[in-house]
This record gives C-alpha cells, structure tokens and sequence, in this order.
C-alpha cells in the first residue's frame, strides 16, 4: 500500500494546480478517476494539489499547472460548447506555451479541427490537435493496450467517432490490442507538445502510473522549477496493468491464428 | 401448429440442456427459431395482460414483488423468474408451464425485460402495461449512452397500450410522460417529499442535469404512490386510496423500498379497486430477496450477505445501505460481457465508507484494478485473489465465525452462489419461484 505523506508530517515540496474541466458534463466512464489519481500521487510526492472544478461560466482560475478532461454524451459536449468557446484563446495560448492537458474522449474531439456528424454537419473545434472527427454508425468498443513514449498504456475506448489526423499530426501511440482513432490506421490518440488527446478510458492514469508521473513532471517543474518525486510503491498498478496486457495480447494471439485477421482484433 | 411444433422442440431442448446443468436461454431460442411469433401467440390474449418491468437498477426485485403482489390478490401470474430478462429467456421460462396445445394459465404475464430487448419483445407483443424504473450508467459498453437507454425505454412506453407507470424522481423517466399514446393513463412512483433527502445517494451522477419535476410538482397526485420513509427498516407508501404499511421487507436499503413503491404503484393501477393495501403489505413484507440482491446466506450459523453491485449508483447505494456496518469484506470484479467489460465506473464510486475496517480481499478478473481503485481512495486491502473459488475459500476460512460481506459483479455473483449453494445446501438458482 502506498504511504500517503508530504501535508501534516514534513514540508510541501510545493502546491500544483490542477485545473478539470466540466466533471460534471464531461466525464461519463469515470474521467474523474484521472483527477483523483494525479492530487493523490502529487500528495504521495509530497507536493500540495490544489484541484479546480470548471464548470460552464464560472471564472477561469488565477493558476493552472495542469489540464484534465473527459469524455461525455452528446447531450454534454452541446453543454459545454459556449464555454469552452469563451476559454478557446486562452486554452490555445496555455498549449503552446507547454502546458500539460490531457483530454479524453469527448475533450480529445472537441480539442481537434472539427467533428462532423452523421448528417454531414461540421462543428468548429479548438484546433489544438490537428484531427477530424467523423460521426460513425457502429461504435468502437473494448480493451486497449498501446504503445507511447510513456511506455505500453492500457485502457478501454468507447467511441462512436472516427478520428483522423492531419498532416505532420504525431499519434499519441501505437494501436497493439484495440481500435484506436478509427479501426484502420492503428493510431491512437494525437499529441502535440504537452498536449494530449486519447480515446482512453480505465480512467487511463491509475492503471498507467508512468505516464501519470510523466505529466505530473512537467506540471510540477512549471509550478516549482524542479521536479524531486518519491518512490511510490506502484505495484498494484503494476499488476492491474500487466495482467491486461497478457490477457489482451493472448486473446489477440488466439484470434490471429485461428481466423487470421478476419474478426476484429479484441 | 407452428407453436405447438415449436413449444415441443423446445420442451425437449429444454429437457436436453437441463440434463447437462446447461443455461436457460438455449430451449426458447430454439423454440423462437420454429415460431417466431410464439410470443405474441401465446401471450397475446391472457385475460388480464402483459406488464413489462425494465429500468436499469432494480428489475428483478421489483418483478418479484408485484408478481408476489398480484398473486397475493388471488392473480394468476406468469413470469421470468430467473432474471432471464432476454426474450429467448422469457420463452424458456414459459417452456416450463405450458402444456403443447393449451394456453398459459394465467391471468397476467409479468416479465421483467433488458432495455434494449424490451423493445424487441414489444415488437412481437405489445405490452398492456409498463413500469419503468430508472436510467443509469450501467453496462455502457453495451448501450452506449445514457440518452439512448432513455430513448429505448421512451419507445417501450409508446407501444404501451393501456398504462405506463413512471418515476416521478428520475428525469429521463418522467419525461417519458408526453410519450404515451393517446388513451393511455400514466401512474407514478417517486419518494415523498418528506424523505427526499435521501435521494441524492440513489441517483448519484446520474441525473446530473436534472428537469424532472420531483414528487412536490407532480402533474396528478391522485394516481400516485410515493415512499415515505421512517426509519432504516420501516416505511410506508402513500397513495390516493389508502397507505400501505408500515411495513418492513425482508431485503434491506432504501432501493428495496423504492422498488416496493414501484411495484405498489402497478400493483394499484393494475387491480383497481380491488388493491387491498393489507394484502399488498403482508406480500411485500414476505419477498425473499433475489438471488445476490442482499441476500443472506447462513454460514454456520453466521450470516453472508451476497451484494450484486453491476454499475457506480448501484454500488453507492449498497455500500449507503450495507457499508455502515462494520463486518469483514470480499469484493469480486469481472468484466465478462453479463458483467460489462469497462471497468471504468469504479472510479464512479467513493469507497471511503470502507477505509475504517479495510477490505479482506478482491477477487474475480479484475480483482487487481479493484485493489487499485481502493488504494485511490486510501482503503487497506489484506489480499487480492483473481481466483473467485481460491478467494472464497480463503475468505470463508481466514474470517469463520464473523459475519461477512461479499460484493460483486453478476458473473462473479452467479459463480460464487454456485460455490455457496453447493455447501451450504441453498435453492438452485431458478428455483426460487416464489
């Protein structure tokens, strides 16, 4: 079990702000779970979270050292439109600047160029990330597993658009088990600077400790100057992680010898 | 002919799949395959009609009550009592009591049915009546979105062709109410104002966005039936003739009660001025809990309380209802299709309730994520064994004589009552008819 240390016993190394945008419209497959996951390891750091919950209107808080959002029905995403509109220059100058985001599902859509939906209409995006979005009549469900440059990441996609990215537009990983941006490229997510955009959910950052504590490095170096983290006992995120990636990659084995590559791959 | 061809296979797959212990969908998909209108042949002209119960939460244990309900009116009832809630499973069930040439004997057919194949069994027979219970984030991988659950059941109520009974306190419920044909009256169940704070447990994050109009706007309260809640134990249901209770039921927890209400709501609209509230409270009081839904399962002479928790307001609810009592715990995850395959949702959950006294051991597929998720919220875990039959085992021993506590998903459940059932002589499952 991990030590819950840093706050009453010794000294703050230092206070993050992290700043989740619409928990409450957008964050259907437990999105929230990203948040929570990221102040407790900032605590078990010792560092001192402060979480910050947008809703649609409220003031944009003074600091932010960090970015979380989630995926959310249809009927979210219309919620949270007009705000995010009023909050589109500066989120734009926060990501070229560096600022670590990471966006999920519905947030990864609306962070892109534009989603057009089933009846061929465009909705404008942020144009942070340089991917389409396209409304799809069969939705891409199951377990994932990927390669990044934060290692192998496991995770579950639940997503009835199909993403695809622009020219020069980096992945943020390899598609090993799963759909991915749209079941052909076997690319997943996009990346742009500290900039993020998956279709994971689990939520992602619990079971992948090493790319939660890859972002929390660059947050943490934007809020104090230097990043000095503990040694945290991951190893039952260890084995959540591993024993999916087995399992996954085993029944991919079986289904591959067995009919070739005519079932879908999980 | 056809059905009478197809009631015979069927009645011999039936026969087949029960000597080899096999499961129940098997039998009425054969007979489906012959007759696929065997549904509306056989149930289409009961006396009385055809109540469909869905919802995402509570379907089994409402189905239970209103049939104990009605039969306790000296109805004859037909119903899928497994939870066998497709409609290959409801024609299993009716394999089992129709003779091949006659009819159902039964004043009315009480069928518990899934979102989505309540509308494929609508589509076959329209049901007289509806219950709709409630929309949850449950199993999303295999309805996707909240708003298309609600959609689903919003064209349950439009084939409905006598009564739709609504709760008044879940919005993509209660705005079903502009749905329904014309002629067909709309009842409600909801929680009475007076106990309305204990709501917000229930619907979790579910009715995030909520325009539902809540019992204190409700459009009519005479064809109302609305929960008013004593105690932990104790409540009464009020309504435009007179209240039923107080009573208790045997199953514990505020959803129990809601799903008594609902129940009570049909069971009024159905009988008319029949409803004798005493009746209706003696038989609600009687119900044994569903198989898994908090039932207690005496483990030499020390009770185990079998908790089915499958989505985040489930699960908030039963750890609300169950948590407060320090006893020694077992959670067990799978992500088997019947279970949902996300697990994401446990991260919907707060287990804080759980941090004081820890938890023994998780268990199932996904006992590591579960360890996990616990260790997010600062709850100690002694033990993780994905192997259910070796946690059982080691549970069962390391925690003889105290009373426990196991949580889990429905795949996880129906495997773990097997175990218990088989040493400590319970019911089979799909026996338990009463």
């Amino acid at each position: 079990m991990t030590e819950q240390t840093g706050g009453s016993q010794s000294a703050s190394k230092g206070t993050v702000h992290l700043v989740h945008l619409y928990p409450r419209e957008m964050s259907i497959y437990g999105d929230l779970g990203n948040t929570r996951a990221l102040a407790s390891r900032l605590r078990w750091h010792g560092y001192t979270p402060v979480v910050h919950d947008h809703h649609p209107g409220a003031d944009w808080p003074d600091e932010a050292h960090l970015l979380l959002g989630g995926g959310g029905q249809d009927s979210g995403q219309l919620r949270v439109q007009e705000d995010l509109d009023r909050h589109a220059d500066r989120l734009r100058e926060l990501a070229a600047d560096g600022l670590p985001m990471l966006m999920i599902c519905g947030m990864y859509q609306l962070f892109g160029q534009a989603f057009i939906t089933v009846e061929g209409r465009r909705l404008p995006g942020l144009r942070i990330l340089d991917v389409t979005t396209t409304g799809n009549a069969t939705r891409m469900i199951g377990p994932v597993v990927l390669d990044t440059d934060a290692g192998q990441v496991v995770g579950y996609e639940n997503h009835s658009g199909a993403t695809v990215l622009g020219q020069g537009q980096a992945p943020f990983g390899s598609v090993v088990a799963g759909q991915g941006n749209n079941g052909t490229d076997g690319t997943e997510g996009a990346r742009t600077g500290n900039v993020i955009g998956s279709y994971l959910h689990g939520p992602i950052l619990p079971a992948n400790p090493v790319l939660a504590d890859h972002l929390l490095e660059i947050a943490v170096t934007r809020a104090t100057g230097q990043w000095q983290p503990e040694q945290l006992d991951d190893s039952t995120a260890q084995q959540a992680h591993q024993r999916q990636v087995m399992r996954l990659l085993a029944a991919d084995r079986r289904s591959t010898s067995r009919v070739g590559r005519l079932l879908p791959r999980r | 002919m056809r059905s009478t061809l197809a009631i015979a296979a069927g009645k011999l797959a039936r026969g087949a799949s029960r000597l080899r212990g096999g499961g129940s969908a098997l039998p009425g998909l054969v007979t489906e395959r012959i007759d696929p209108e065997i549904l509306a042949h056989t149930l289409s002209d009961l006396p009385g009609g055809i109540i469909v119960v869905s919802g995402t939460n509570g379907k089994t244990t409402t189905t239970k009550m209103l049939v104990a309900l009605l039969r306790a009116h000296g109805q004859r009832v037909f119903t899928n009592p497994t939870g066998s809630n497709f409609t290959r499973g409801v024609i299993s069930a009716m394999l089992a009591e129709i003779p091949l040439r006659a009819r159902l004997d039964a004043d009315w057919a009480v069928l518990e049915l899934d979102e989505a194949h309540a509308l494929h069994f609508a589509r076959v027979v329209a049901p007289t009546h509806a219950l709709l219970l409630n929309v949850a984030r449950d199993q999303l991988d295999r309805f996707a979105e909240i708003d298309q659950t609600a959609q689903l059941l919003s064209r349950l109520a439009e084939q409905t062709t006598h009564t739709v009974v609504l709760n008044v306190d879940d919005s993509f419920i209660s705005r079903i109410r502009t749905q329904v044909a014309d002629g067909v009256s709309v009842r409600w169940f909801g929680v009475d104002p007076s106990s309305a704070q204990l709501l917000p447990a229930l619907q979790e994050a579910d009715v995030r966005v909520s325009d539902g109009a809540g019992a204190e706007g409700l459009p009519d309260s005479a064809d109302t039936s609305l929960l008013a809640v004593h105690d932990e134990r104790s409540f009464t249901i009020t309504g435009s003739t007179a209240d039923v209770g107080p009573l208790t039921l045997q199953q514990r927890g505020l959803a129990a009660m809601i799903n008594a209400t609902a129940a009570t709501a049909m069971g009024r609209a159905v009988l008319g001025p029949e409803f004798d509230p005493q009746v209706a409270a003696t038989a609600l009081s009687t119900v044994t809990p569903p198989f898994g839904r908090g039932e207690v399962i005496d483990v030499d002479g020390h009770p185990l309380e079998l908790v089915l928790v499958k989505n985040p307001a489930g699960f908030t609810v039963a750890l609300g209802t169950y948590g407060s009592e320090p006893v020694d715990t077992m959670i067990a995850i799978n992500d088997n299709y019947a279970d949902g395959r996300d697990v994401s949702w446990l991260y919907d959950v707060s287990f804080e309730s759980l941090r004081e006294q820890g938890v023994a051991l998780t268990s199932g597929v996904r006992a590591w994520d579960m360890a996990l998720r616990l260790e997010y919220d600062d709850v100690p875990v002694e033990h993780v064994e994905p192997d259910l039959d070796l946690a059982l085992e080691r549970f069962l021993r390391a925690h003889r004589g105290r009373p426990v506590r196991i949580f889990s998903t429905y795949t996880a459940m129906m495997h773990l009552r097997r175990q218990l059932a088989s040493r400590f002589d319970l019911a089979r499952f799909g026996e338990d008819r009463t």
